[in-house]
């Protein structure tokens, strides 16, 4: 730990070597290391702390993790795959994760389908009141879960989904339809409409230029708006506990928290496990495409 | 003679396309179908299931049978409900001390971001990470971390430091849980703040900050004067965004308490949840979610206000 301070704190003295402009007189370098660099590595710090736990939580043997005197917690003795085992092998983990990835890549198509629709006629058909559309549908984004699962439960119930990954594919674009329609509406903007009325020019039909023109032009967009909803619902809570009943057939966060939590004794070994390998698929995709994240969640928040 | 076959060939007419490519060039049909599936879908599964809980609402509907109208009964009987008042207050405590540390929090990350460090992209990266991951999975190693004997806390402060004989009960009693879900929230919260307040700090021209320092300016001065009131509009739509989430959390109290110890870390959404499904009370717990709308209401008022003014303030045409 004081290793790597040491080695970045090094670092960042030939890096500032090097952006010597930027710097005023009164901006002198220690200066520069007490009100920038040392919060930014607290923040980091507290920010990735519970990672680092989970993790070596999940590799750790029982009689190191209930013995705090006579180990470093921070640390481990001798590592083991135990919990990783017990919880691929003595659970329906992996069913979980498949339930779990089919319902997200579901939704994530179905959603995308009828975002990118929608968000080409509000934006390039521009029929009259389609801005209000726009609107309706990002006031649609602010209704939160928590107050729309007791008559969905009920809807869900009548319509015989219960305990059904449909329940969840078709509730899930609820509030992935707003969020990617939002986010197209933006990229479609930033399309040049000349070459959509050159097109038009040349004879193609409206279809053609939306799939021919528009949307490979949009690939960017949609890709980010499709690592979204799949991140989304990925992460998805409440509706997944309150429509899946059934052990199998749970996703991930749910089947943790009520499958694996049993009776009195937190098997923590196996929960910290099973969080680190329900993370690591969102976080592993999600490191693929940091850049598309961060420009498409500034994007739309910008716009 | 030439230039008349080819002036024949070029009148020639186009093949007529079919009918079914002529009606989806035709653009109310094109309008109707491509808005079908989204306003579809939104409306089955939001429009009606949010008019079907305010119908709830006024009913006494359990699970498996419907409920008959019974006007406010319900609500009459949650206003003699003290355990329902002490989740509408905690609600509204959990989300503004949630808020004003994270904002304050993320603004600060933002700052910091935004000055010239290496590694700036991994950093943002990392920084991002608490927001990604499912809020179960963190809420699980916060529980871990919060646990009364082999809590990580407890054993620096008093194992390592020796501040403290005894280790901290996180969650056993009332006040310590519920500071400790709103540290978890704010843990949470800074990336998405952070994240979205940097892209609106890197919106602001460094000109205006050069002739702050030219005119004798102190650090102060040019955050509230420069950085503030140009960050305000966008501060304004992820603070509403915020507001409302936090507001209406559930995974992260459901996770790690549940709403206890004895009701006391219970929000309206956790409260809602628990009367309604797992206690089949469908028409109480639509009850609760009901009186969550007022104040989501406001913080919706309030983003549309801000953004209204944004558009004055740039002189921007409505589009």
């Amino acid at each position: 730990m004081s290793d790597a301070a040491a080695n970045t704190a090094g670092r960042t003295r030939k890096e500032s070597a090097t952006v010597v402009p930027e710097l005023m007189s009164w901006d002198t370098r220690s200066r520069r290391v007490v009100t920038i660099y040392v919060p930014l590595a607290c923040f980091v710090f507290i920010l990735l702390f519970p990672f680092y736990w989970m993790t070596i939580t999940a590799f750790k043997p029982n009689n190191e993790l209930y013995n705090l005197r006579d180990y470093n917690p921070l640390w481990i003795r001798s590592p083991t795959l135990d919990h990783i085992n017990h919880l691929l092998f003595n659970t329906a983990y992996p069913s979980w994760l498949m339930t779990t990835m089919g319902i997200a890549v579901g939704s994530t198509f179905l959603s995308l389908f009828a975002a990118t629709l929608a968000a080409y006629a509000i934006q390039r058909l521009r029929f009259k009141g389609s801005q209000y559309v726009g609107l309706a549908i990002y006031l649609a984004y602010l209704v939160p879960p928590s107050i729309l699962f007791i008559p969905l439960a009920l809807m869900v119930f009548k319509l015989g989904l219960f305990d059904s990954p449909f329940a969840l594919i078709l509730t899930y674009p609820t509030f992935l339809i707003p969020f990617c329609t939002w986010l197209l509406i933006g990229y479609f903007k930033s399309i040049p409409y000349e070459l959509e009325e050159c097109a038009l020019i040349d004879g193609a039909t409206r279809l053609q230029i939306l799939t021919k023109i528009t949307l490979p032009l949009a690939t960017p967009g949609l890709i980010s708006a499709g690592i979204f909803s799949f991140t989304l619902s990925w992460n998805e809570f409440i509706y997944a506990l309150a429509f899946i009943s059934s052990s199998e057939k749970k996703t991930v966060p749910v089947a943790i928290l009520t499958e694996l939590v049993t009776g009195d004794v937190y098997q923590w070994g196996a929960l910290m496990a099973g969080s680190l390998l329900g993370s690591l698929p969102v976080a592993i995709f999600y490191s693929f495409f940091v850049d598309y994240y961060v420009s498409s969640l500034t994007g739309a928040v910008k716009e | 003679m030439d230039a008349t076959t080819s002036a024949i060939t070029w009148t020639k007419q186009r093949p007529q396309p079919s009918w079914l490519v002529r009606l989806f060039d035709w653009k109310p049909f094109l309008i109707f179908a491509c808005m079908l599936p989204a306003i579809g879908l939104l409306m089955v599964f939001l429009t009606y299931p949010l008019g079907l809980g305010i119908w709830l609402a006024f009913t006494d509907a359990t699970i498996g049978r419907d409920g008959r109208w019974i006007g406010i009964e319900n609500f009459i009987w949650l206003a003699e409900d003290p355990i329902f008042w002490s989740a509408v207050f905690y609600s509204v405590f959990y989300t503004a001390v949630a808020t004003v540390g994270k904002f304050g929090l993320g603004l600060w990350l933002a700052l910091l971001l935004n000055n010239h460090i290496p590694f700036k992209s991994v950093l943002r990266a990392i920084v991002l990470l608490p927001w990604i991951v499912p809020t179960v999975l963190s809420a699980i190693a916060f529980w871990w971390i919060y646990d009364a004997q082999f809590s990580v806390i407890s054993w620096f402060v008093v194992d390592v430091l020796g501040l403290r004989d005894r280790y901290f009960d996180f969650l056993g009693s009332p006040w310590p849980a519920r500071w400790s879900l709103i540290a978890a929230n704010i843990w949470r919260g800074i990336p998405f703040v952070a994240i979205t307040l940097l892209a609106g700090l890197q919106t602001i021209s460094p000109s205006l900050y050069e002739a702050a320092l030219l005119d004798g300016s102190t650090g102060w001065q040019r955050f509230r004067y420069i950085t503030f009131p140009l960050l305000l509009p966008i501060l304004a739509i992820v603070m509403t965004f915020s507001i409302i989430f936090t507001f209406t959390d559930f995974q992260l109290v459901y996770a790690i308490t549940r709403g206890g110890p004895v009701n006391s870390t219970h929000l309206m959404a956790t409260l809602a949840f628990q009367r309604g499904i797992p206690g089949g009370q469908l028409a109480e717990g639509a009850a609760i979610a009901l009186a969550m709308v007022p104040f989501l209401v406001f913080a919706t008022l309030f983003s549309y206000f801000a953004l209204a003014r944004r558009k004055w303030q740039q002189g921007e045409s409505n589009d």
